[in-house]
Order: C-alpha cells, then structure tokens, then sequence
C-alpha cells in the first residue's frame, strides 16, 4: 500500500514539474510574447531567409508553424489555443472566416507597401475593399502533361481529357471543388454554380472521363508526374512549376474554356496577440525586393507588380504562370458556396469516385 | 477487513478509463449523428445514409474488406502452422511481427515505389518476359499491400491457437485411422477455430474503415467507409454526417464480434461482455 502512495506521489511530482517545464518553454518561445509574432503558413510557403531578414530590420522574433489545409487551419485559429498573428487562407476560407467573426480588419496606415500589389488583383468579391486580407500569392488551375509520353495530343480544350486514346493516362486530384469544377467548366458552367441540374450534368460527364482515369490522389501526383509515371493531371499551377523544375519535359496550360483563379492571402486572426508585429509583417512581405525573392524561392505567382521588376524576365513573361489578362477574363475565383452546397459537391465527387470502375 | 473495504476502489482506474475512453465517445457520436449542419436536431443523416452512394460505399467496404481477411486467411493459417514446426519459432514469429511495428504510412509510401511502372517489381516481370504492368491504382494493389499490413495479427493468434495444440490428440487421431485431411478437418481446425476468429475480427474491422491505402494505393478507386468519414469531418465539415456514417461502422462492428465470438470456452473474450 505505501508503495503504491509514493509511486503516485512521484508520478504526480513529476507531472507537475513536466507541467511547469512546459508552460516556461511556452512563455520563453511562443505565443503572447511583446516581440515576437507566431506566422502560420502553408508547407514551404516561403523563403526562410526572409523571416531572418525580418527579424534583423525589425527585432520581432518569428515563430513559424505550418499546416496543410484550410480547414485544418481555421479549426485551430476556431479553437484559440495558440496565439497566431498571421495566417495565409485561401481565399474562399477567408470569406468563411469574415462570416465566423474570425479575422480583424487591416489598419492601412501600417501598410504603406499596399501600393505595390497589382490593383487587379485587389477588392475581389471574397473580401470587398480588402478589408481584413491581402493577396500573398496567386495561381490557376490546369492540367501539367507530358508530351513524350503522349502522341501529340494538347490540352486547350478540356475536351480533350475524354479522347478515347487517352485510357489510363489522367491523374485527378483529391478535391470535390476543383474535380467538379473541370466538369463544370468542360459544360461552359460557373465553377460556383449552386444549379442542382448543372451539378448534375457535370457529375454524369466526368462519370464519361472514368476510363480515362488512372487515379485521383494529393500532392503524390508530382512525383508521379516527375518520374514518368503518370502522363497528364489536373493540378494547381503551382504544383505544376514544381513539376517542371524537375522534369523539363513537362508543360502546363490552363483550357480554354475556363479554370479556377486562386488566391492565398495574409490575414490577421482575431486570436493576435502582437497586431502591431502583425502589420509590420504583411508590410515587410509586400516589400518590392522581398516580394520578388520570395516568388523566386516559391515558384508561384506574386500579385506584387513591383515586385514584377526584380524578377527574371523570363519568369514573369511566362504566359502559363503569368496569363496575360485576357486569358485571365476566362477564368473565376471561387466563392463559399456555403457548407450545405459544399457537402452536396462532396457527395457528388463520391459519387464519382464510387463509378470509377 | 481494510482490505475487502478497499477492494472496490481498484476498479476505479478500469471503470474509469472505459466510461471515458470508451462510453462517452460512443455517446458523443451517437449524439452528433442526430444534429444537421446548422445545429437542429434531425434524423436526415440516417435517411441520407440508406440513399444509393452510401449502401453503395457500405457494400464495397464489406466486399474489400472480405477480400482482404480471406487472403489473410489463406496465407497466414498456413505460415502459422509451419512457424509452431520450426525450431527456433518465437524468434521466426519475432521477424514477422516486426514489420508491424513500422508506420503505417511508410509501409504504404514504400508500395508506391516498388509497384511503380519504373520499380522494382516491374523490372522484374520485364526480365521474367511478361513485361511491364500497371499495378499501382488497382485492386490487385489494394488488397496486396492492405494484406500486408494486416497479416502479423492474423497470425498471431492462429500460431498461439497452433502451438497450445496437445500433439497427443494429432497421434490419437492418427492412431484411430484417419488420414491427415481428416485429422486437420475434425481435430486441428475446430481446435484453432477460436485463433482464427480472434485473427478475422482484428483484420475485419479495421479494414472496413481503411482510409489513406485507398488513395495512396488505390488512387480513390476503392472507397470505403472510412474515406467517407475522413471526407465529412475534414473538408464538408458535417459532423453529423461523419458520426452517422461511425454509428453504422460501429453497429457492423458489434454484429461482426456477435458472429465470430461464438460459444468457444475461455477464448475470445471480446463481444461477450454484453
């Protein structure tokens, strides 16, 4: 019996120094501290040189955690345990979160740089007049392929996906809004229609294109696409730079008739604690030289026009990373649908995987 | 006297950690199931459950998921019975455990190399003059690779059913007539049948709701319940959804354990609590 008392005794002893060790960690490293502000981002999301930089020209200590979807995302900022100052939603999640009271207005008198971004890619419908985001990259949706292991087929059409020659070869992604939107935008449809009728169309067309499907998985795809595995796939225009860097065989076009137009955007969650490190960070980021070394590092597009300029020339006249604004016109920003509608996009996506063979 | 007092107090921890561990997350989602996306109380997520893409997916499951034990099945009762002949069997039946102990996913990301139209296997089957095959994203894969992870717990219990086998019952067998077919069909088999019903329910159950093998293996060709469920908590954020799809899980889940636990003296314990 006394043994048992004392074994929890120390047990209880020892949890509560691991306890206190803990909190001390927390309060030395983390959240709540004057100079330091928690930035979290997407996976390899930027040039870590950068925070570096940051931290020398402005003393505020950075801490840095990623996460690897939206969703994933708001549901820790939702739950308030840690302190984030900045985070970077796309932007369909930032409509979401300006619904759930999440996010804190942008104070523009901190931001001078906000000059710099390219006034196309400002006051979208998902945050009108800016109010609590600011784009930090931008992309489209397409489809990479291979041309040496094709025989000559091309990709301006989303048609094409369904040529009969092409069984087995096309890899889809794991996600309901951009594998129904190709339907969608194959019928000349919104990528946002709401239209059950028009659901249904483009549900029943992509059951067509199942021979055609080799498989439908994440962000395997790229190295698929690398080794030669895999021909062609619906991929984010980023990912297809990926791609291409280290293959250079592969190429990418966004169709014709139309695609996704994308944003990731910095916001200032309403768990800040540090609002004024906050400001000076989107401020640092929207930096010209900044700008464009992060793009540089990234691969993806920057919506920094002055950035543009430090940029390799090649780089930004490359019509399949930076559209030109015609081919832009084609192409739509998704909206939040709504949780009922992205549930009904879901079950139709199921619905297709189920028929896949 | 103090003793027979305290007595009780030491099932505290057990009631404990099943009325936490347990009960209340059963309650849980017994409780979400009944709620829709905007919080109101309904039972849509049962009806919405018996329309044709979730009987569906629910059928598919069962069938990968037979798949998968009968295969475990036919590989395992044998390599168990081959493993209680050998003369050093704990340290063979060690090296089949032991891959059971890597990740799950790294086993799995493993696959994607070594089925690749550029991996191994298929460089093998080019030298062997059958030539290059798509294996990955097939049901071949699938049930393959998902074979793999599960066959140490198939296993397990058939060569602990095996080796506590009194071999004078084999000589007597044997003494009395029969031939060796007979001996295993009427003494071996219903002697090692509880090892096998133990080695059906932990292989059954988890591969009813299998996610991740599915797509990194599969490429969302197989579906099955877990995807599903995955799919309404992470990204249609429907917790209702979610849950009713888990009732179900666990509703097959108890008719399984009810099936396989039958009237075996002092064997699986499982299941028979109620």
């Amino acid at each position: 019996m006394k043994e048992i008392v004392r074994g929890a005794a120390v047990i209880i002893l020892v949890s509560a120094i691991l306890l206190f060790v803990n909190a001390k960690l927390n309060e030395g490293g983390g959240s709540g501290g004057k100079n330091t502000i928690t930035v979290y981002n997407w996976g390899e999301y930027i040039d870590p040189d950068l925070l570096k930089q940051f931290e020398q020209e402005t003393g505020i200590k950075v801490i840095y955690e990623t996460f690897d979807s939206n969703e994933g995302m708001m549901g820790k900022i939702e739950q308030g345990g840690t302190s984030y100052d900045i985070s970077m939603p796309s932007e369909y999640m930032v409509e979401m979160m300006t619904e759930k009271d999440l996010l804190l207005p942008l104070d523009y008198s901190k931001i001078p740089n906000v000059k710099n971004i390219d006034p196309y890619f400002l006051d979208l419908p998902f945050d009108p007049g800016n109010e609590y985001s600011l784009p930090y990259f931008w992309g489209t949706v397409g489809i990479a392929f291979n041309p040496t292991l094709l025989d000559g087929q091309t990709f301006e059409s989303w048609d094409k996906l369904w040529d009969p020659s092409l069984t087995q070869q096309v890899v889809l992604v794991d996600s309901a809004r951009e594998t129904i939107g190709m339907g969608l935008n194959s019928l000349g449809y919104s990528l946002n229609s709401t239209n059950l009728d028009e659901l249904r169309q483009a549900t029943d067309k992509l059951k067509k294109l199942s021979p055609n499907v080799k498989a439908v998985i994440g962000d395997e795809v790229t190295q698929l696409m690398v080794n030669g595995e895999a021909a062609i796939s619906l991929t984010w225009s980023g990912q297809a730079a990926d791609m291409m860097y280290e293959n250079e065989d592969i190429d990418y076009i966004v169709p014709e008739e139309g695609s996704n137009l994308w944003f990731d955007n910095m916001v200032i969650p309403r768990t800040a604690s540090n609002i004024e490190g906050a400001h000076a960070f989107i401020n640092f980021m929207l930096d010209a030289e900044v700008a464009a070394q992060n793009a540089d590092y990234v691969g993806y597009s920057t919506p920094n026009m002055a950035a543009l300029e430090f940029m390799d020339p090649e780089v930004i006249e490359d019509e399949r990373f930076y559209p030109d604004e015609e081919t832009r016109s084609h192409l739509e920003v998704y909206r939040n649908l709504g949780l009922e509608m992205l549930g009904h996009y879901n079950e139709l996506f199921l619905e297709f995987k189920m028929d896949m063979k | 006297m103090n003793k027979r007092l305290l007595r009780p107090l030491y099932t505290v921890p057990y009631t404990a950690w099943i009325i936490l561990f347990v009960v209340a997350p059963i309650a849980l989602i017994l409780y979400y199931s009944f709620f829709d996306l905007t919080g109101h109380f309904t039972f849509d997520n049962y009806k919405n459950f018996f329309t044709s893409v979730y009987l569906k997916l629910t059928i598919s499951s069962f069938w990968y998921a037979f798949l998968i034990t009968l295969f475990s099945l036919l590989f395992a009762y044998p390599t168990a019975y081959f493993l209680t002949k050998t003369k050093h069997k704990q340290l063979w039946l060690l090296l089949i455990i032991i891959p059971s102990w890597i990740n799950l996913l790294l086993k799995t990301y493993a696959f994607i190399g070594l089925f690749g139209l550029y991996g191994p296997v298929n460089a093998f089957l080019e030298v062997m003059g059958i030539g290059q095959q798509q294996l990955l994203f097939t049901d071949f894969s699938f049930v393959f690779v998902s074979v793999y992870i599960f066959i140490p717990f198939m296993i397990l219990p058939i060569f602990n059913a095996l080796d506590k086998l009194n071999p004078t019952l084999i000589d007597a067998s044997r003494d009395l007539g029969a031939n060796a077919w007979t001996t295993f069909r009427r003494v071996v088999w219903p002697l090692t049948l509880h090892g096998v019903k133990s080695g059906i329910q932990v292989v059954f159950i988890p591969a009813l709701s299998l996610f991740m093998i599915t797509r990194l293996i599969a490429g969302n060709k197989v579906i099955t319940l877990g995807t599903a469920i995955e799919q309404q908590f992470l990204v249609t954020q429907n917790w209702g959804m979610g849950s009713t799809i888990a009732v179900f899980l666990i509703l097959f889940m108890f008719i399984i354990m009810l099936i396989t636990s039958g009237s075996e003296r002092g064997t699986t314990t499982n299941g028979k609590i109620k």
